[in-house]
Parts: structure tokens; sequence; C-alpha cells
């Protein structure tokens, strides 16, 4: 059986983005159990296999940069027909992806291309026999479900922050290609990319998340939320669907069950009773802290720590205590 | 403008799930089931583009066992055409299976478009949508945020981690439907007695070799249960301190 492991190593606006060290470190492990290389796949417009020896630190020996004009934004169909013909013809015992936007796109495309399931969104992999047993959260994280999959090559995709990155220190042999077929010739284009605010910490990647709901009765005061997300100077703003329905947020903030689903090292939920929705968004989180004026609320239940009063009053001293005790660090 | 809409029946969320004795599934005793949330969603961008253009037909499809008809039939309630059923005794967990049997079922089905939804709320992969795109070979757009359809072509934006796009492509198109495109509709009285009389074929689903399972299924660990510290301003200095020394992410 094969013993190398492919990662999809993916980037952004010609930058190499932070999880696509994540795929290449689970590629590391599993290739580690298989015996086999990690080849990592970079695509982007001119000047990516230059940024691309990075990815030997964590555990790449192989980048294979694909450069072009049309893959300049992401270009699933070029990418997918590019990755499954690699597979095809490098013979790989896995591929890997992390779920975020693009590869919760990108995984499901190749692997159907390669005729195979995808395991998707793990927290945990392994290569156990012939098989690659996985765990992966299912009904809203209620529930956590060992998958194993025992189709070659195994096509999988982590959950963004699930995976440690390693520390390889390798320098790796970079190769560029060529992608199969015109790239540009794409039959879904991107017509326009909408920058959010870049300045902003993604949901994703924040270790903290302040978080706001109904509780703080205006949009207006949704500043007090932002004011403690600065004062913490690592942390993303969240909010509850309520508050992306009413448009206080937009609804990409919207953290739920149908929303983002997180799981920072502090989420801090302001304003926020704790519907059920809710929680199937933010309960994996490690630390919990809440500010609600009910003291039924169910979001106590969960919370690590809970202050009961008015979020108006208790958000701006939290906020500037937490300024003095950064300013004392 | 025909459209199918590939829906999931599924558990409602707001319970605490049991294991089921077998080990490998949740104990379906006193659930109440639903069409997914995202699923949902997916019906009523259908029927809202039909009902835009005062023309067109909507299919919802549904591979699962018998009870996938309840399911479809509040899709026809909530006012699509008919209704296919792709029988299976359980719903595998392997999705290029599942792809594999919708593909055959929609494959010379004269579709404009097949939505999905971007997931289902139970297994919560996102895969079948474009698995099923790419066995039919039609352009896809996974986790649409927004989407507009006319003149034989499509515009739908997606929402990146911190940025969104935009993007263009021709019918017929595969989409998978995220938060933000429609909101679903309650069913009618009257819808609920007209689904009554639509029609709604049942099929065996060809669902091939199965290469991926669930081999447990677990509760994740409790969390410990909640603390309230204090109430008020004065509980602030007490959170920092615990923020610092306990958790210590200060």
């Amino acid at each position: 059986m094969a013993t190398s492991v492919l990662a999809f190593a993916e980037t952004r606006g010609g930058e190499i983005r932070k999880i696509a060290y994540e795929a290449v470190s689970v590629a590391r492990a599993l290739a580690d159990a298989a015996g086999g290389e990690v080849h990592a796949v970079v695509a982007g417009a001119a000047g990516i296999a230059g940024k691309a020896g990075a990815l030997g630190g964590a555990g790449a020996d192989v980048v294979i940069a694909l450069e072009h004009p049309a893959l300049t934004n992401y270009n699933p169909e070029a990418l997918a027909t590019f990755i499954a013909v690699r597979v095809k013809s490098g013979g790989y015992r896995a591929v890997t992806f992390v779920a975020s936007a693009q590869g919760r796109d990108l995984a499901p495309r190749v692997a159907a291309k390669l005729g195979v399931p995808l395991a998707s969104d793990l927290i945990t992999v392994s290569l156990t026999g012939d098989n690659v047993v996985g765990t992966h959260p299912v009904n809203t994280g209620k529930v956590i479900a060992t998958v194993t999959l025992s189709a070659t090559p195994a096509v999988i995709s982590m959950r963004p922050g699930a995976v440690t990155v390693a520390d390889a220190a390798r320098t790796p042999r970079v190769e560029t290609a060529t992608p199969s077929g015109d790239p540009s010739a794409s039959k879904v284009k991107v017509t326009e990319t909408l920058a959010g605010n870049t300045s902003k910490l993604d949901l994703g990647d924040a270790p903290i998340i302040v978080s706001g709901g109904r509780g703080l009765r205006a949009a207006e005061n949704f500043k007090l939320v932002e004011d403690l997300a600065a004062a913490f100077g690592n942390a993303a703003v969240g909010a509850t669907r309520a508050v992306t329905d009413d448009g206080w947020r937009p609804h990409s903030d919207q953290i739920g069950q149908t929303g983002r689903q997180v799981s920072p090292n502090l989420y801090v939920a302001v304003g926020i009773s704790g519907a059920i929705q809710h929680l199937a968004g933010m309960r994996t989180s490690k630390t919990i802290v809440a500010i609600n004026k009910d003291r039924e609320a169910p979001i106590f239940k969960i919370a690590d720590y809970g202050i009961v009063g008015d979020v108006l009053e208790i958000v701006p001293a939290l906020t500037a205590a937490v300024k003095d005790a950064k300013a004392s660090h | 403008m025909k459209i199918a809409v590939c829906i999931k029946r599924v558990p409602e969320m707001d319970v605490r799930f049991k294991i089921a004795s077998s080990g490998t599934g949740v104990d379906e005793t006193g659930l109440k089931w639903d069409i997914s949330d995202f699923d949902g969603y997916a019906v009523e961008a259908a029927l809202q583009m039909t009902e835009k253009l005062g023309t067109g037909e909507v299919v919802v499809l549904s591979l699962g066992p018998d009870a996938a008809q309840e399911t479809l039939r509040k899709a026809l309630s909530m006012g699509a055409a008919r209704a296919v059923h792709l029988k299976v005794d359980s719903i595998p967990f392997d999705n290029f299976a599942i792809a594999r049997a919708l593909a055959a079922e929609l494959q010379g089905g004269g579709y404009d478009l097949i939505l999905f939804g971007k997931m289902s709320i139970d297994s919560s992969n996102g895969a079948v949508g474009p698995m099923t795109a790419e066995l039919l070979n039609l352009p896809c757009v996974a986790a649409a945020s927004k989407l507009d359809v006319a003149g034989g072509k499509g515009t739908a934006r997606r929402e990146l981690e911190g940025a969104a796009e935009m993007l263009e492509f021709p019918l017929p198109a595969v989409v998978t439907i995220d938060e933000g495109v429609a909101r679903p509709r309650y069913p009618s009285l009257k819808g609920i007695m007209a689904a009554k009389k639509k029609p709604l074929e049942v099929k065996p689903a060809q669902v091939g070799d199965v290469r991926m399972t669930v081999t447990t299924m677990a509760l994740p660990p409790e969390r410990p249960a909640g603390r309230i510290i204090g109430e008020g301003v004065a509980a602030v200095p007490e959170l920092v301190r615990l923020l610092q020394t306990e958790a210590k992410v200060l």
C-alpha cells in the first residue's frame, strides 16, 4: 500500500494561511505512521513557490507549487482536477485538508473525483491497520462519532484548530507544476472578493471570542463588546442569531447551530441567554464566561465563571480591568 | 425552470441525546424529526425562485428509510410539486455512496438547478452536494449565502473567513445553501391538504459499496456545572483574578 500523504496547503491573497500548516502537520503524522513522505500542494499566482518552503517547518518533504494567473483567487475546479490527477498518478495513502471555507468546498470534490468518501471535520485522526480512523462531532457537537474509513486513498479534512502544528524544521524540495488543463476555463468564476475587515481576527483563528446577544438591548451597545475584545487584544467578535437577524451584526459573525462553530480558549458571552442553538456553536470552548441579568439563563449552566447583572455596567468595568491586567504584565 | 432539492430527515437537536445499545448511533426513542435546517432553506429558495419567475417546478428528493416520506410531505406542503423517495433501510455514513445514489436519480432529469443544504445538521459533513455535482459533471457553488438565477446564469455569494466572494456560473448547476438565502415558510393548512394528493414516487436507492462507517458513538465529556461567581460590577476583580490564575487566559 502507498505510504505518502498529500496535503492541501491553503493560500489566500498570495499568502500561505495558518491552517495550511495544520493540513501539513496532520499529513506528517499519518505519513510517519505509514512510513512515507509528505507532499504539500500550494497554488497561487506567480511567486507562491518562493513562499512555499516554509511548509517544511510543519513537516513537508516536497512542496508542489502550482503557479498560474487563474489561480490568484481560489479556483476549486482547477485545484480539484490537479489534486485528483496527482493522487491517481502518485499513489498516496491519504489526502489531507482543513475544513475551512475552501477546504469544505474542495475536499468533497477531490474525494468524488477519486471515487471515495470524505471523512470531514475530524478532531482526531490515526492510521489503524488498513483503516483511517477519526473522530467527528455530530448532532451539533452533542455526540462524537468515531468514523472508520476503509477506502484508499483516505481523504480527510480536519476541524480548523484541531491539529497542533508540527515543529519539523525540514527543508522541502520545491517542485513547480503546471495545472492540468486550462485553469482559466473553470465554469464557476469568482467575479469579486469582498474583503472583510482584514485587521480583525477571524472567529476561527481567535484564541478569545467576545460575543454579544439581545441583552445588549441596542445595536450601538455592541461597541462595548468590541471594546472588550480590543482590550484582550487577541479577540474576535461574535454574535447570536437574534442579533444578526436584527441586522446589528453581519450574518458571518453568527455563532451557533446554523452559524460558525468555534472552540476558543476563552468565550465571553455578553447578554446571551444561551439558547440551545447558540450553545451548539460554542459549547466546546475551553473556558466560558457569561454576563447576563437573568440568573436563571441557561448560559450560566455551562459558564465556568458567571456574573449576574447589567451588561451595560459590568462590561465597561471588565474592559478597564482587562486593560489594567494587560498593562501590569 | 426545473429545480431539484435534496433533503434529509434529521432529529431535532434541542434534546439530550443518549447512545443506542448498539453503540453506533443515538437512541431514537422519543426523538422528534424534521427537515434538516439548511435543507429547509434550500426548499424555500427553490420555491421563491419559481414563484418569482411565475413558472417552473420544484422536485424534492430524499434518501432514507420509510420515515423520510414525512419529510418529503412537509416539503410538498411548503409548495414543492412532487417528491422522490430513494429508499434504504438506514442512511449510510458514506457520503460518496449517498452522492452516487442521488446522482443516478438526478442524471437525465433535466434539472436547471440542483440544490442542497450546505450540510446536514446531524452528520455535519457537507460533502454530498459537491460530490453529486462532480458525479454529474456540473458546476458547483458550495455554501451560497445569496443566490440569483436569470437568463441561464447564476450568481452567488459565499462567506469566507473574514471575507466573502461573488461568483458567476452557467446553468445547469449544483448549489448548496447556507443560511441567509431564505428563511423557510411554515406550511399552510391548504398546503398540508394539497400535499396529501401530490405525487410521491418510491424507488430503491442504488447505494453500492459502503467504505465509511460510524464504528462508535459517544457523548462528549460533560462540562463541569456552571458557577456564578458574583453579582454586578463588584464581581469583576474576582473574574479577572480567576482568568489569570485559574483559567490562565489573561
